[in-house]
């Protein structure tokens, strides 16, 4: 009788223990314990509510640790995030691990990083309702051998930003495919001290775009098949302006002339079909050894901001941009949007490089853009010569002569604290 | 020796059966969450009816729409400690102190108390560090809450407040997802007791903020605190209502600090640049969730503004808020378009 109670004792204390101590989350909430990895590295089976325990590991990560996919294609149902310093997350490969969101019930973007120093490596994410990974707030980003798409043609009712770094300091986008945003498929916003290198952006509204962001390299990709290739903005009424010192060069730029499908009222909505670069309202910019061929609008645009704007903090105008030592296949054979009005009074096609020509906007004075325009004698260039927006076509000035600007010196090479 | 063991037994069976005296500290700090909810100690019965000694009921002016679900909500401020009153944000709370959120839904929204069921409960603890969020979902039974960090999906189905059936899949959110509309800078933060939003005669039958001062759980509570105009309400204007309606259910994420700051749309009721409102204001990354609209707030147009056009979706890519809803507030979308029509046009 009293090893009895003893026992009875003992398994009370056993059933009660766990109360007092929350313990081991895995064991505790009830999910699949996953198994570790040789390495300590956490691999996550396929399965039954895959989705949950992987969004359990992402939450219950530990700093500096691994995330390993298995090789597969998951059915998504929301949104992924994480929010722990130092994660890897690794696939066994672009293509080989693809996580589908074509099921995806809510959540803005298909995986959400909110940390500093995570790297996302070989997987496939497929068919988000919003955005394919936001990154937000992370310092420190590594994107590499991912893909990010949209299957099938283009849709406006894809999701907007195919890879979507944001208020982020040090972002690298490398080897990375996407296709089929209805936005920008690579897009660095309101960021300082990027590189995206040898990634390709096809069939999207924007292949590339640096929008409202300092200090960005852009080089070694393969952008085609976009309404435009490569974009570099700045817009007003955002909380970070001022957009600089950008360079875009050894890229290949060619036949980016699929019909915009981005949904009216946002700012790529007026990217006219068969543009290879466009350089909108920020300063610094230099274009630089790439290869343009068959972009059927324009190789490469320098444009003021065009809608009206009440942002005081805000100025429209691109200024020190310098395009040099590109080389130009055909191209604005067959020009789309606005600059198909301008067209006619040129023979009807226009040069590789087209600047609008605007100096001034509002009560302010005429600027010097500094606009320079090195390269071989043959290649074609137009000022437009509205002066300033809204632009008034009884008004204009076209004019083939260069600006004559003056290089502004060589930019400081962009160097990311954590990668070379 | 026998009598002792069988004394030991039966301190044990209760110590462990029976939830134990009030809140316990050391679970409600420790580095991790309880299993149950049941072990933080912030109630006298398993089903989370009775609240245990110095855990305070309130409620706030305008609750944050979700999908039509009752909330309750207590808060609880280690014994002897008070929070200290801020007029413009959520009230500076001591470490330790919680706040602790039920969603619960009826059978008949008209008459939310009738077979009220409990589905979720969320916390949010005042850790040395900051605030930690972490969901709790209920059993069947109501026996037991169990913490759920990768949140859940649960079958619901109600008659709802305008005698419509529904059924829908609520979303649990999980606990980044709680960060997401909590997000304060680095940190997280309540979103609903700020006094603008508590000041109002709450569930004891007293204005509440002068309650919470008599209870010794607020300190500097001054002697004209702010309030926001009720929503539902029919005394304010509707621009009040309208801005009091978009502070709760927008501006935690709208607002310099929070998740959609790089969006340059902030809602916060203080708010009074038209153009950071969204008047006149393009939208930034909202892809195809401008719908044909070519601006947020597009004066006198409610029909022509994406604000508007989020508010009226469900699906994902699209619905503003993102988390939170499966179902348009319609009320709330109602009052919106009317602010809008409002405006002038261009």
């Amino acid at each position: 009788m009293r090893i009895l109670m003893m026992g009875a004792a003992v398994a009370v204390l056993a059933a009660c223990g766990g109360g007092d101590e929350p313990s081991d989350a895995d064991a505790d909430t009830g999910t699949v314990a996953e198994q570790p990895a040789a390495d300590g590295a956490a691999v996550l089976e396929p399965g039954d509510d895959f989705q949950a325990r992987l969004q359990t590991m992402l939450i219950e990560a530990e700093e500096g640790s691994t995330i390993t996919l298995p090789e597969g294609t998951f059915m998504m149902t929301d949104g992924l995030s994480l929010d722990v310093d130092g994660v890897t997350i690794t696939g066994a490969g672009q293509g080989a691990t693809i996580l589908d969101f074509s099921g995806q019930r809510g959540s803005g973007e298909g995986l959400l990083i909110t940390s500093d120093d995570v790297t996302l490596e070989n997987f496939s994410i497929q068919e988000t309702k919003g955005d394919g990974i936001k990154s937000k707030g992370a310092d420190r980003i590594i994107y590499r051998d991912l893909t990010v798409e949209w299957l099938g043609d283009p849709d406006p009712e894809n999701g907007a930003y195919g890879v979507y770094p944001v208020e982020s300091t040090d972002v690298l986008v490398e080897r990375v495919t996407v296709r089929g945003a209805s936005d920008a498929g690579i897009y660095v916003g309101q960021s300082n001290n990027i590189i995206v290198r040898d990634s390709v952006a096809e069939k999207n509204v924007a292949g590339i775009e640096i929008e409202n962001s300092t200090h960005a390299e852009v080089y070694g990709n393969v952008v085609t098949q976009n309404t435009g290739g490569v974009l570099v903005f700045d817009l007003p009424d955002l909380p970070v302006m001022g957009g600089n010192s950008t360079r875009i060069y050894n890229n290949d730029i060619y036949s980016n002339n699929t019909p915009n499908f981005a949904p009216p009222g946002n700012i790529v909505a007026g990217v006219p079909a068969g543009t290879g670069v466009i350089i909108m309202a920020n300063d610094k910019v230099v274009v630089e050894n790439n290869r343009f061929e068959d972009n059927q609008t324009v190789q490469v645009l320098i444009t003021a901001y065009t809608e009206p704007f009440t942002d005081e903090d805000y100025n429209p105008l691109p200024r020190n941009v310098v395009v040099k030592g590109n080389t130009y296949g055909t191209g604005g054979n067959n020009p789309d949007g606005r600059l198909a009005e301008i067209a006619p009074l040129l023979g009807g096609s226009l040069p590789p490089i087209v600047w609008d020509g605007v100096t001034r906007w509002g009560e302010n004075e005429d600027i010097d853009n500094n606009i320079v325009i090195d390269e071989g004698e043959g290649v074609g260039f137009i000022n437009i010569g509205f002066g300033t927006y809204p632009m008034d076509l009884a008004n204009v000035s076209p004019s083939m002569e260069r600006p004559g600007g003056e290089a502004f010196g060589e930019l400081e090479p962009v160097t990311l604290s954590h990668s070379e | 020796m026998r009598r002792a063991l069988l004394a030991a037994l039966t301190g044990l069976l209760v110590a462990c059966g029976k939830p134990v005296a009030g809140p316990d500290m050391d679970v409600i700090l420790a580095d991790k969450p309880a299993r149950t909810l049941a072990e933080y100690g912030f109630f006298q019965d398993v089903s989370a009816r009775e609240p245990a000694r110095g855990v305070v009921a309130y409620d706030l002016i305008n609750p944050l729409f979700s999908d039509h679900a009752s909330k309750h909500r207590l808060v609880y401020v280690p014994d002897g400690e008070a929070a200290t009153y801020n007029g413009d944000d959520v009230f500076d709370f001591p470490v330790g102190s919680v706040l602790i959120k039920t969603f619960a839904f009826a059978p008949d929204m008209r008459e939310p108390e009738e077979g009220e069921r409990y589905r979720e409960t969320r916390l949010l603890i005042r850790k040395a560090d900051g605030w930690a969020a972490y969901p709790y979902v209920w059993n069947e039974d109501e026996t037991e809450a169990t913490y759920a960090p990768a949140g859940d999906w649960l079958d619901v189905a109600f008659v709802d407040p305008a005698g419509e059936p529904v059924s829908i899949e609520y979303r649990v959110p999980n606990q980044n997802q709680c960060k997401t509309c909590h997000q304060m800078g680095d940190d997280i933060a309540p979103i609903g007791p700020k006094a603008r939003n508590l000041n109002h005669e709450g569930p004891y039958g007293k204005m509440q903020l002068a309650d919470w001062s008599a209870r010794g759980i607020l300190s500097g509570l001054p002697d004209a605190p702010p309030a926001v105009p009720s929503v539902a309400g029919m005394n304010a204007s509707v621009e009040g209502r309208a801005r009091a309606y978009l502070d709760i259910n927008c501006a935690h994420c709208h607002r310099a600090e929070g998740s959609a700051s790089n969006s340059g749309l902030w809602l916060g009721y203080d708010e009074a640049e038209p153009t950071k409102l969204g008047i006149g204001k393009h939208p930034t990354a909202a892809g195809r969730g401008s719908g044909d609209a070519v601006f947020v707030v597009a004066p006198g147009e409610a029909d022509n503004s994406i604000l508007t056009y989020r508010m009226a979706s469900t699906e994902a890519g699209i619905a503003m808020p993102e988390l939170g809803r499966a179902l348009i507030d319609e009320d709330g979308l109602e009052l919106v378009r009317d602010w809008i029509s409002g405006m002038d046009a261009y």
